[in-house]
């Protein structure tokens, strides 16, 4: 019906787990699904490409390549099948990082399926990041986590290298410890961090808080609304 | 200097530093710098034996496209071999080339990278061919020369008794190895080259039990037992590897070995490139013994010889 | 395809040749360890009983020494064989052994190498 009158909101037609909608063209695949009728109890959280909750899969009509994307990244395309991924159930070791230390091994000892990586690169194609995920698994394989740290930084633990992965490694909670490890064992401390938490203890800042705990929801309003906010 | 593009590979940088470390330093007393590859992966260790599953010979290609690389950036000038310490890595890389001889395969991988080029972190070309292998055993042998290596030494290893030991993935098959398959002696030349005592070991071209120290550790302790008591019996002080599997086997499966035989004692195991660090008179820290990665540690050995 | 059809294009060797001399097995470093010889075994494939095969521990035991290559008057590369006889197993997602059973002390001191060429011969 809308398609009759004027072109100015052009529709595209998507498949929501096989079901088929007309959908605005221009809104990303988050959007589109709350425009078809979904409300996202999962597979949704910062809207903004952070927090990596909104993996998803999709096929376009013609093209047999399975790409992955992040769904309020991406915008929908005619002929899209999109199904999203929940949840990457996922290996996920417990290790104290105080104990660890940044030893050549520390990877394969509580990641000991590294070793089976094949250096297929099927990882790095699904990240919708675009890291290097084949290269930095491989770093961690040779104990090098520092590499493997900054190669990884930009890591959203969406979870879709893991899912792809055909020798079922996690690369991205592998990752994760390299970027504590490198936390812990190489950055530098931050000196103004560690600042604020002495004047934090010292309970600079007890007397502001207890206010505004104490503050009615309208007095809270005021104080966000006009808050100070960094210039970029 | 020779520039040669280095594959180090992960047992060296990791559990072989010792290796690596004489290794590199005794290549450049040599007049060999060792260009270590901008960026490479895990070889696969073992080239895939099967021939439908392409996907799990990739990763030696790969680093051979890396070398590729590296005279299309100019980091080597029109160089294209490629020089490993380790024997797997060596042996994997090599086979690599062996495989793609078939224009079928050689076909489907380059299709494979093709269809690789357009997401990051792929490889921008696919394997043109041609690159070649070298253990660093060949880059002794036939670059540097054992005349070169004698005249090089400054403190003779007189008096060290040394069982060389080869494992299999340097020698066999035949179309890989670098040497005679059945008596190999680039080993042997290069320790007569250190002034070196060699003592035989018939057992030197034998399987060390290679990965099932990982799940059969009976298998690989009896192979210990086998592949030292000749050479323990003959005298030998040390024995001398090329690989870091074998080696780790050699050295760290002794424990359960002694176990199994109470008549073996305990032998060092060593590196040739260590012993060539000693011989030819470089600093300490190259020699690699002190870095934790022995567990018969060979210092007292060479203490007693007044090589350390 | 049947089984032992299936061994011979993974491996892409003619068993056929093979006429039981023998120096397989003799040349084998672990045969010790093994319930059937590599003869033994090239012999079943040539016969087509591959359940038979399976049955043994000879591919598992396997170390992928290539003396028996080194050595075959016949060219065949066993060690090809034993590849595809792991790989018929593996594809069919059945791991010869779980990672969680290898100890941590272990996990701190085995070579990567070590760990990469035993799972790429022993898990799917
Ligand atoms: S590395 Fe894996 S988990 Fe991290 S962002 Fe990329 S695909 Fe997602
Ligand atoms: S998908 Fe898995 S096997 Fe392939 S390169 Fe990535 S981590 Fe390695
Ligand atoms: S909702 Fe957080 S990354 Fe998409």
């Amino acid at each position: 019906m809308s398609q009759e009158k004027k072109e100015e909101t052009k529709k595209v037609q998507i498949y929501i787990m096989g079901r088929e909608y007309q959908v605005p063209a221009g809104l990303t695949i988050m959007k589109a699904m709350e425009y078809a009728g979904y409300r996202f109890v999962r597979s949704c959280g910062c809207r903004g490409g952070f927090c990596g909750a909104c993996a998803t899969v999709y096929r376009v009509k013609g093209d047999y390549k399975l790409r992955m994307a992040l769904a309020c990244q991406e915008t929908v395309e005619d002929g899209m099948y999109i199904s999203q991924i929940p949840f990457t159930p996922a290996e996920k070791p417990i290790y104290d990082l105080e104990k660890l230390g940044p030893s050549a091994n520390v990877f394969l000892q509580y990641y000991p399926e590294i070793a089976k990586c094949v250096s297929c690169n099927t990882c790095t194609k699904a990240c919708p990041q675009d890291l290097e995920v084949m290269d930095y698994v491989q770093a961690a394989l040779r104990g090098d986590f520092e590499e493997v740290a900054s190669l990884s930084f930009d890591c959203i633990s969406c979870g879709l290298c893991a899912v792809r992965c055909p020798t079922e490694l996690v690369p991205y909670n592998i990752a994760l410890l390299a970027r504590r490890l490198y936390g812990k064992y190489v950055m530098p401390k931050a000196k103004h961090v560690e600042e604020r938490i002495k004047e934090i203890e010292s309970g600079k800042f007890n007397e502001e808080l207890q206010k505004l705990m104490e503050a009615s929801v309208d007095d809270l309003k005021e104080v966000y609304e006009t808050r100070e906010i960094e210039p970029e | 200097m020779i520039r040669l593009p280095y594959y180090p590979g992960c047992a060296v940088q990791t559990t072989a530093r010792n290796y690596s470390i004489s290794g590199v330093a005794i290549a450049e007393k040599l007049g060999i710098e060792l260009v270590e590859l901008p960026k490479w992966n895990c070889c696969g260790v073992f080239p895939f034996l099967a021939n439908d599953d392409i996907m799990r010979h990739l990763a030696p290609i790969r680093n051979l496209i890396h070398v590729q690389e590296m005279n299309e950036k100019g980091i080597v000038q029109n160089e294209n071999r490629v020089v490993t310490f380790c024997s797997m890595c060596y042996h994997t890389l090599k086979e690599a080339n062996l495989f793609l001889k078939d224009p079928e395969k050689k076909e489907k991988t380059d299709i494979f990278f093709e269809r690789e080029k357009e997401f990051v972190g792929g490889v921008k070309e696919g394997y043109k061919g041609g690159v070649e292998a070298l253990d660093f055993l060949e880059v002794l042998k036939d670059i540097v020369g054992y005349d070169k290596i004698a005249e090089e030494v400054k403190k003779p290893l007189k008096g060290l008794k040394v069982a060389p030991y080869y494992g299999c993935l340097v020698l066999r098959p035949r179309e890989i190895g670098i040497d005679d398959p059945e008596n190999p002696t680039i080993l042997e030349n290069i320790l007569e080259a250190l002034g070196a005592e060699v003592i035989d070991n018939p057992n030197r071209i034998q399987c060390c039990g290679s990965y099932h120290t990982v799940d059969r550790r009976d298998i690989v302790a009896e192979l210990t037992y086998d592949n030292l008591i000749y050479p323990v019996r003959s005298g030998a002080e040390v024995i001398v590897t090329c690989c870091p599997l074998c080696t780790f086997n050699l050295d760290f499966r002794q424990k359960d070995a002694g176990k199994l035989h109470r008549d073996l004692q305990e032998i060092p195991v060593m590196y040739y490139t260590q012993l060539m660090a000693i011989a030819l008179g470089l600093d300490k820290q190259f020699y690699g013994v002190d870095l934790g990665l022995h567990y018969v540690d060979p210092k007292p050995l060479l203490e007693a010889k007044n090589l350390y | 395809m049947n089984l032992a059809e299936k061994v011979r294009s993974i491996s892409g060797e003619d068993v056929l040749s093979c006429y039981q001399c023998g120096l397989c097995s003799g040349s084998c470093p672990v045969r010790f360890a093994m319930d059937l010889s590599p003869t033994q075994v090239v012999r079943l494939v040539q016969v087509g009983n591959i359940e038979k095969i399976f049955e043994s521990n000879t591919f598992w035991i396997c170390s992928t020494c290539f003396s028996c290559y080194a050595r075959c008057p016949r060219k065949i590369n066993i060690t090809k064989i034993m590849e595809a006889l792991r790989q018929i197993r593996l594809r069919r997602d059945q791991d010869k052994i779980a990672l969680s059973d290898i100890p941590k002390e272990e996990l701190k001191i085995l070579p990567p190498i070590a760990l990469v060429s035993n799972f790429r011969k022993t898990t799917a």
